[in-house]
C-alpha cells in the first residue's frame, strides 16, 4: 500500500517508493520534486521565496525559501539513503496570477521565485529534467517516488505527466 | 504603542475594523442596489482576523475554484485588496446584470468577466470610502485585476508579498442577497501595518 504525504505552503518533505507526495495549488510559489532513481527516494519542496539573504530573518523559517529550501530537502534525502550525485530534479510552479499591471513586485515574483530556484540547482549540480513553470494559472503536483514522474493538474490545461 | 503585526490587533481595535466593515458593506449593498436595478439585502458582516491555512481551508480547501480580484491600494494606505467570490455569487450578479445563468467558471465570458471585475470595482470603493471618510485618510485604489483559479494559487499572491511582514488577514465575509437568492463574498484586506497604524491613529485609537 503507497500512502500519499502532503506537503504544504513553505513545507517540504520526502518518502521512499512506493509512496507520493503532494502539493496542493501552487500559484507564484515552486514546487520542486528531487529523485534518486537508484534509490527511489523522492522529495518535494514548497517555496514561497528566492532567497533568505534578501530577506534578512530567513533563518527561522528555512523552507520557505528557494535556496536554503531546496538544500534542506538535498539533506534530508540523503539522511533518508540517497546519494547526492543521482539527485534529478523537475520543478512546477512560478505562475503570473494576476496581470497587475500597477505593481511590478507582485507581477515578476513567479519569475524570481522560477529563477532562483534554477539557479540553486544548478550550483548544486542537480540537472532539471522537466520544467512547467510560468504563464498565469495554478497548478497541483503530484510526484509519484515509483518512477519519478510528476503529474502537474491544473483547472485551465488538464494534466501533464512529465 | 504602535503595532508591530497584525497579531498586535486588541479586541477594540477589532471592533473598530468591524465597525469599518459594516459600513462598507452597507455602502456596498447600496451600490449594487442601483447597479442591478433591485434590492440587494445584507447580512451584518463578519470581521474576523485570519491567517492565510484558515482562510483557505474555510473556503473550501486550496483547490476550490474561485473568482479573484486583486486591487493596490496607495497614498496614505498602501496595500492589497482581495475578493474571493465563489460561484454562487458570480452567478448571482451575471444572472441579474446579464439575464446569463451559469453553472460553471468556464462558462464566464469576456462580457460576464468584465461585469464581474466592474461589480467588485464598485464593491472596493465602497469599503475603501468607508476607511477613507473615517480616517480622513486619501486612498486610491487601483482597477481590479481578475482571475478565475485554485483558491490556493490565488492566495500565494498575497502570501508571498507580505511573507514577510505578516501571515494574518483581515477577513470580511458578508452575504448579498435579493429577493430570490442570496451569496456569499470575501473580501480580504491588507494593509502594510504602518498603514494599519495610521488608520487606528486618525481614528484616536492609538493604544
Amino acid at each position: 500500500m503507497s500512502k500519499s504525504v502532503v506537503v504544504g505552503i513553505s513545507d517540504l518533505n520526502a518518502v521512499k517508493a512506493p509512496d507520493q507526495l503532494i502539493t496542493y495549488a501552487l500559484g507564484s510559489c515552486v514546487g520542486i520534486c528531487l529523485y534518486d532513481r537508484t534509490t527511489k527516494i523522492a522529495g518535494l519542496a514548497h517555496i514561497m521565496l528566492p532567497s533568505s539573504k534578501e530577506m534578512g530573518g530567513g533563518t527561522n523559517q528555512p523552507f520557505r525559501y528557494a535556496d536554503t529550501g531546496i538544500a534542506a530537502l538535498v539533506k534530508m534525502m540523503v539522511a533518508m539513503g540517497a546519494i547526492g550525485g543521482h539527485i534529478q530534479a523537475k520543478i512546477a510552479g512560478g505562475a503570473q496570477m494576476f496581470a497587475a499591471t500597477s505593481n511590478t513586485a507582485i507581477s515578476n515574483i513567479g519569475q524570481r521565485n522560477v529563477e532562483a530556484v534554477r539557479q540553486t540547482l544548478n550550483q548544486m549540480r542537480i540537472p532539471i529534467l522537466a520544467d512547467d513553470t510560468g504563464s498565469n494559472y495554478g497548478r497541483t503536483v503530484i510526484f509519484n517516488s515509483e518512477d519519478g514522474m510528476m503529474l502537474v493538474k491544473s483547472a485551465a490545461r488538464g494534466e501533464k505527466l512529465l | 504603542m504602535a503595532l508591530k503585526s497584525y497579531d498586535d490587533l486588541s479586541e477594540m481595535q477589532i471592533d473598530v475594523l468591524r465597525e469599518i466593515g459594516n459600513i462598507g458593506s452597507g455602502n456596498a449593498a447600496t451600490a449594487l442596489s442601483e447597479m442591478l436595478g433591485h434590492p440587494v439585502s445584507i447580512s451584518v458582516p463578519k470581521v474576523r482576523i485570519l491567517d492565510y491555512a484558515e482562510v483557505v481551508t474555510g473556503l473550501g480547501g486550496p483547490e476550490t475554484m474561485v473568482v479573484g480580484l486583486l486591487l493596490t491600494l496607495s497614498e496614505d494606505v498602501e496595500g492589497m485588496m482581495m475578493f474571493l467570490l465563489q460561484r454562487e455569487f458570480a452567478h448571482m450578479s451575471l444572472s441579474a446584470l446579464l439575464g446569463e445563468e451559469i453553472e460553471r467558471f468556464d462558462q464566464i465570458d469576456e462580457m460576464g468577466m468584465s461585469a464581474i471585475r466592474e461589480v467588485s470595482n464598485i464593491m472596493a470603493a465602497s469599503y475603501v470610502t468607508a476607511i477613507a471618510s473615517l480616517t480622513g485618510l486619501t486612498i486610491n485604489i487601483s482597477t481590479p485585476d481578475l482571475t478565475i483559479d485554485m483558491l490556493g494559487a490565488i492566495m500565494s499572491v498575497p502570501a508571498i508579498h507580505f511573507a514577510n511582514i505578516s501571515d494574518k488577514i483581515i477577513f470580511i465575509e458578508d452575504e448579498f442577497g435579493n429577493q430570490e437568492q442570496s451569496a456569499p463574498s470575501h473580501i480580504l484586506l491588507f494593509p502594510d501595518v504602518a498603514s494599519l497604524n495610521k488608520i487606528m491613529t486618525n481614528l484616536g485609537i492609538d493604544l
